[in-house]
């Protein structure tokens, strides 16, 4: 550790000990997690500081470690790995699963009834409201305001609500089959899900106006924790942590996957109407709109569903051509991929779940350093981590 | 611009480092290089103005049963294009240059193939284990592993 010796230079008295000698301060390390509130699971971070400014910050991951990777190679066939997949980022399990089925469709060649697509992109966009009603609600807490939370926990409510009466579970769903589903939409889903959409459009309002502009709130954000673009490029920093930072990309635009062309939406990006471009309060903002347009492609899927057998291309026996894919979507937080190697074997080879939790959250050192102790709560809610992704 | 197309500027420049070539017929087309020639080839693909891969996508560790292997997914986001780079060492030398330098996001996948493969990155920085305890034995994603009896008095298999 570096001592550091600072001479104090605003007034004769000021932090002077009584001996006349200048005082000294010195860099300090402390410990955050894995048990704390505020980082989100069990994240443990090893923070230098010098009095209350971060230094550097060095996280320790692992403590939630499950050996997914390890498992799938153990499976008896692909299938067997989507209920691990689900626990990956337990938050966002349909995301999850669409990002697995959709790799393992690729290896496989598998033709897929319309319906079965529109049904998951339903589910997925359904889901990513869910996944960033609970960043918001939960990054409120970190900055102090309880209230957002229960609105945004009240809505997450009707959304598990629409998933348990279409598969029976509500966090970790074993929903998407390779080639199909396991269960088509129960008659009154189309329904309730056009009145959640009417009905969400309020809640939306109510957190821009409960946090979103709420000066406390915004002076806590603004110009915390920003990350350029250059940086977040090099990093592989993807989803809203990316287009916080101003970068116009989103993978269900710009590298479609299933049908996502279809649909009419927007890529929401920072703008820094407040604070500057990157920063905190930005990339909440990005989560906040992004809502607004998963509203938007979930009315224009609902509309169109054509319809179809959900479980016609799921295939008897599961025996993919040998050969390696990596294959990616948009999760809430990102860029979700699976780099799989199959041999003529039905037990996948290997499987490497890329996820966005781990990859933004390697940056953290990059923009904490220089930060405040309780500006590191801004930042690590603002990143979204989800700790079972990350240590898989 | 095609993968053919990539594989020939690598070919160019470089001369003949390229092993094995997979650029058609297959969901990801992937060239194979020597292991040695791994960074220099990173960095050119990063700051040629026709390739531009700016973004690694993915990195991981994989063994083949002898050699270990480590796969780049590429990907540029001005150009839109893809490639997978694919290198392999002997199990006994694991020794691979690390692209760190290139891309930053390789910090951590390299330490993750670290930890679960024993890959050794020459040049990285901060190579620790990640997601294993920093005193673990063994890596555990080898398919010869053999997971140990105890792990500090505590009983591993349940």
């Amino acid at each position: 550790m570096n001592e550091t010796v600072h001479q104090e230079k605003i007034s004769p008295t000021n932090g002077r000990s009584s001996t006349g000698k200048g005082l000294r301060t010195e860099e300090m390390v402390i410990n955050m997690g894995p048990q704390h509130p505020s980082t989100h699971g069990v994240l443990r971070l090893e923070i230098v500081v010098d009095g209350e400014i971060i230094r550097e910050v060095i996280p320790h991951l692992g403590y939630l470690h499950r050996c997914f990777e390890k498992h799938c190679e153990y499976m008896i066939n692909y299938q067997q790995v989507v209920p691990y997949v689900d626990r990956l980022d337990y938050v966002a399990s349909m995301n999850n699963e669409h990002a697995f089925v959709v790799a393992a469709e690729r290896l496989l060649n598998i033709e897929i009834p319309e319906r079965v697509h529109y049904i998951r992109i339903i589910m997925a966009e359904l889901q990513r409201i869910a996944s960033h009603l609970i960043a918001i609600g939960t990054f409120g807490i970190d900055m102090g305001a309880f209230t957002p939370f229960l609105h945004a926990f009240r809505d997450r409510e009707k959304i598990l609500d629409l998933f348990e009466m279409t598969c029976g579970a509500r966090l970790l769903y074993n929903y998407m089959m390779i080639g199909g589903l396991s269960h088509d939409l129960p008659p009154q889903f189309i329904e309730k899900t056009k009145q959640f959409c009417v009905e969400f459009k309020q809640t939306l309002k109510e957190i821009d106006d409960l946090l979103n502009y709420n000066e406390i709130f915004i002076k806590r954000t603004a110009n915390v924790g920003i990350l350029p673009k250059d940086v977040a490029v090099n990093y592989a920093c993807s989803g809203p942590m990316l287009r916080g930072s101003g970068v116009d990309w989103d993978l269900r635009r710009d590298d479609p996957y299933t049908l996502y062309d279809r649909f009419e939406w927007d890529v929401c990006i920072g703008k820094g109407e407040n604070g500057t471009v990157g920063d905190v309060w930005n990339r909440h903002m990005v989560r906040q709109r992004e809502m607004e347009q998963s509203v938007k492609i979930i009315e224009q899927a609902i509309v169109n569903i054509p319809e179809g057998d959900v479980k016609k291309a799921v295939p008897k026996r599961i025996r993919p051509v040998p050969g390696e894919i990596y294959s990616r979507t948009e999760s809430p937080r990102g860029e979700l991929g699976f780099y799989i190697v199959a041999t003529d074997s039905l037990t996948p080879y290997r499987v490497k779940g890329r996820s966005p939790g781990f990859v933004n959250l390697s940056v953290i050192n990059e923009i904490s350093r220089g930060a405040m102790i309780a500006d590191l709560v801004a930042i690590i809610g603002s990143t979204d981590i989800v700790l079972g992704e990350v240590d898989r | 611009m095609t993968p053919q197309e990539i594989h020939d500027i690598i070919k160019s420049q470089f001369g003949e480092i390229i092993l094995e070539a997979k650029l058609e017929n297959v969901p990801d087309p992937s060239i194979k290089i020597q292991p040695e020639k791994i960074k220099e080839v990173s960095l050119f693909l990063r700051d040629d103005e026709r390739t531009q891969f700016d973004v690694l996508m993915c990195l991981s560790g994989v063994d083949y049963k002898g050699k270990l292997g480590v796969t780049y997914n590429l990907f540029s986001m001005t150009l839109k294009h893809k490639i997978t780079v694919k290198v392999e060492a002997p199990t006994e030398t694991p020794n691979i240059p690390s692209v760190e330098s290139v891309w930053k996001t390789a910090n951590w996948h390299e330490r993750e193939a670290f930890d679960m493969y024993g890959i050794h990155f020459e040049g990285h920085p901060d190579l620790r284990r990640i997601l294993m305890p920093y005193d673990w034995e063994g890596y555990p994603l080898r398919k010869d592993y053999e997971t140990p009896e105890f792990y500090n008095g505590m009983r591993v298999p349940y």
